[in-house]
């Protein structure tokens, strides 16, 4: 660090005034020969060159240290319940018994609802966005979208809390008991107590929040999209609709299904939002509208007051889990959008 | 001739469904936006007043305010900032200036997208697995750890995507005059570019500033006003959290108030930002 210092401060005082390069790069003492300016030069460039590369290593470090500082945490977790800790439903602080089943069934059930939800809305504000908008709202719109995606997701938690859960109870928690409620198989699943909250109003919330992620993905890949493709379409006569779900959505499908799973992997480790609707109750029930406990809600709400190491290292092995579920979803995504961006560069 | 005027007027009706539809899906989107702001300004307006910012937060059912969070997230926002902007421009500079060859760069350039939207809760558990369990107190350099962890991501990616919009005739040019690398990096294309790596830090701060998840067991909260990062701390996102949960209706009304600050304060950001550099971010 401190030869970093060094390599920035000469440079950094002697900006302003650059008259002879040469004489400013060495710093205190002059040089008496070009060879000797050269070779302070090479050496200044390669500890720059060393230094930069020290900070981009030290990004993948941090990864590395998650990772490791998670499987040591979780260890006595891990050693005591064995392989089959995720799937075990116990979560027993008094006789120190814990197992991940339920959190993880909330974290995956809450999930699953907000992609259902977000993928159809989210496709139809991408399709509004390049295809209908006015060019002139195009801008404004797009900003509008991305800043759903800036509100705090607290923010989220009040308003699903004190706002949505009110009225989804009021209204529409009746409504798909009276409808869905009596299809054959699902049925159960929308029966239960109407208060609000539980797996199906933050399940709700959270598409609302991964929506504005979806969508600006498919936004810019349908941008992507030749537009001599298109024109074609059009010139054969077919409408919008067909041109986008007939060239568009085929041509950028990789693509799309790297937003969607970067949506997921927002849901899954989103928490304070669902922290706030989910009603933090450990326990897996048949209905979407009893309470229950995502991986993130559970961490929020015990782990500043564990009771035992053996708690303490069980919510650490639900943190682990967490962390590599969506690092294997993310690295899903990056790669799908990393192919559509190789297959843009084929053709252009 | 009638049979292809009837599919005709079936593709049209497709059509027009479809397109109703999108501007029906635009309208959810914007409503549930507006939905939000709209209740914020409704039951955070009454709770603004000038003793929001100057009194520290109350007992239940007393006066008060919340100049303590607010002084806290300051500090602990500043901290990250401070600490996580050379870093993340010199990582972002070696991606762009360095990243042509070898196995690095990709790697980083890939890890660092999955950290961007990597669970902020996870990197709180991180942080008191290393460092408060190791000191055993919770702390708002513990705050600022994870945060700095969050903001890194954000300015690495601004600051490379920015850099590589410097034309390399500039770039060129200064070492065509025979200026070392690093002074054409630091002098040129980073001088350049500074309106862009700005844009990031901004946007890093932005992100950072709602967070709630990461700083829930490392800075924890504190009622009274602390200026010491090496105790607990109180700061708005968790003192939100806290007396919106609880049941006293002083607090609850705090709770907005605090609310339709950081709301207010993190939309702007973003909003300035993005309509200065549109479709660079």
């Amino acid at each position: 660090m401190s030869s970093h210092s060094s390599v920035l401060g000469p440079g950094v005082t002697l900006g302003g005034g650059e008259t002879g390069l040469a004489g400013a790069v060495t710093g205190a003492k002059p040089p008496d020969s070009p060879r000797d300016r050269m070779k302070a030069q090479r050496f200044q460039d390669a500890l720059f060159h060393q230094v930069t590369r020290f900070f981009a290593f030290s990004v993948l470090a941090i990864l590395v240290a998650i990772l490791g500082s998670l499987l040591y945490g979780a260890w006595p977790a891990l050693k005591e319940f064995g392989a089959g800790f995720p799937f075990s439903s116990d979560w027993n602080p008094v006789a120190d018994k814990f197992g991940g089943l339920i959190s993880v069934y909330g974290t995956l059930s809450t999930s699953f609802i907000a992609l259902f939800v977000a993928i159809p809305v989210s496709f139809g504000i991408a399709l509004f966005l390049t295809e209908l908008c006015p060019p002139r709202l195009r801008g404004p719109l797009g900003i509008a979208v991305e800043l759903l995606a800036a509100v705090p997701s607290i923010i989220y938690g009040m308003w699903g809390l004190f706002v949505f859960a009110p009225l989804f109870a009021d209204y529409i928690q009746p409504l798909l008991s009276a409808t869905l409620g009596n299809v054959p198989f699902i049925g159960g699943l929308f029966q239960g107590p109407k208060n609000g909250i539980g797996i199906l109003s933050a399940g709700l919330i959270l598409s609302v929040m991964v929506i504005p992620f979806i969508a600006s993905v498919m936004r810019d890949v349908f941008e992507v999209v030749p537009g001599i493709l298109k024109e074609s379409a059009y010139g054969l006569g077919a409408t919008t609709w067909e041109v986008v779900w007939n060239v568009v959505l085929p041509y950028t499908r990789v693509g799309v299904i790297g937003g969607v799973m970067l949506g997921l992997g927002r849901a899954l480790g989103e928490t304070m939002a669902v922290t706030f609707v989910i009603g933090n109750a450990h326990r897996i029930s048949p209905s979407l509208y009893e309470a229950g406990n995502s991986i993130a809600s559970t961490l929020a709400n015990e782990f500043a007051e564990a009771s035992s190491d053996l708690h303490v290292a069980s919510l650490i092995a639900l943190g682990l889990i967490l962390f590599f579920v969506t690092f294997v979803v993310l690295a899903l995504s990056k790669i799908l959008l990393m192919r559509l961006g190789r297959l843009e560069g084929d053709k252009t | 001739m009638s049979d292809s005027s009837v599919l005709y007027r079936k593709r049209m009706r497709t059509n027009r469904a479809a397109l109703i539809l999108s501007l029906l899906a635009m309208a959810i989107g914007m409503g549930f936006l507006a939905w939000i702001l709209i209740v914020l300004v409704y039951k955070g307006f009454g709770a603004l007043s000038l003793s929001l910012f100057t009194q520290p937060t109350p007992a239940p059912g007393s006066e008060g305010g919340l100049s303590n969070a607010i002084l806290g997230s300051l500090m602990m926002v500043g901290a990250s900032t401070f600490i996580a902007t050379p870093i993340g421009i010199l990582a972002g500079v070696y991606l762009s200036e360095f990243g042509r060859r070898g196995w690095l760069a990709p790697a980083t350039r890939f890890i660092n997208d999955i950290l961007l939207s990597a669970p902020s809760i996870v990197i709180g558990v991180f942080i008191y697995a290393v460092y408060v369990a190791q000191v055993q107190h919770f702390s708002g350099w513990a705050g600022s750890m994870a945060l700095t962890l969050i903001a890194i991501p954000v300015v690495v990616r601004t600051t490379e995507n920015m850099l590589n919009l410097v034309p390399s005739t500039l770039r060129e040019a200064a070492t065509a005059l025979g200026a070392p690398r690093w002074k054409v990096v630091l002098h040129v294309v980073l001088r350049s570019a500074q309106a862009g790596v700005l844009t990031g830090i901004l946007l890093a701060i932005a992100r950072i500033s709602g967070e709630t998840a990461p700083l829930l067991f490392t800075a924890l909260n504190n009622q009274f006003t602390s200026f010491d990062l090496n105790g607990p701390m109180a700061n708005l996102p968790v003192v939100i959290f806290q007396f919106a949960m609880s049941p006293y209706e002083n607090w609850n009304s705090l709770a907005w108030g605090g609310a339709i600050i950081i709301t207010f304060g993190v939309l702007c950001l973003n909003i300035v930002v993005r309509t200065l550099f549109r479709k660079k971010i």
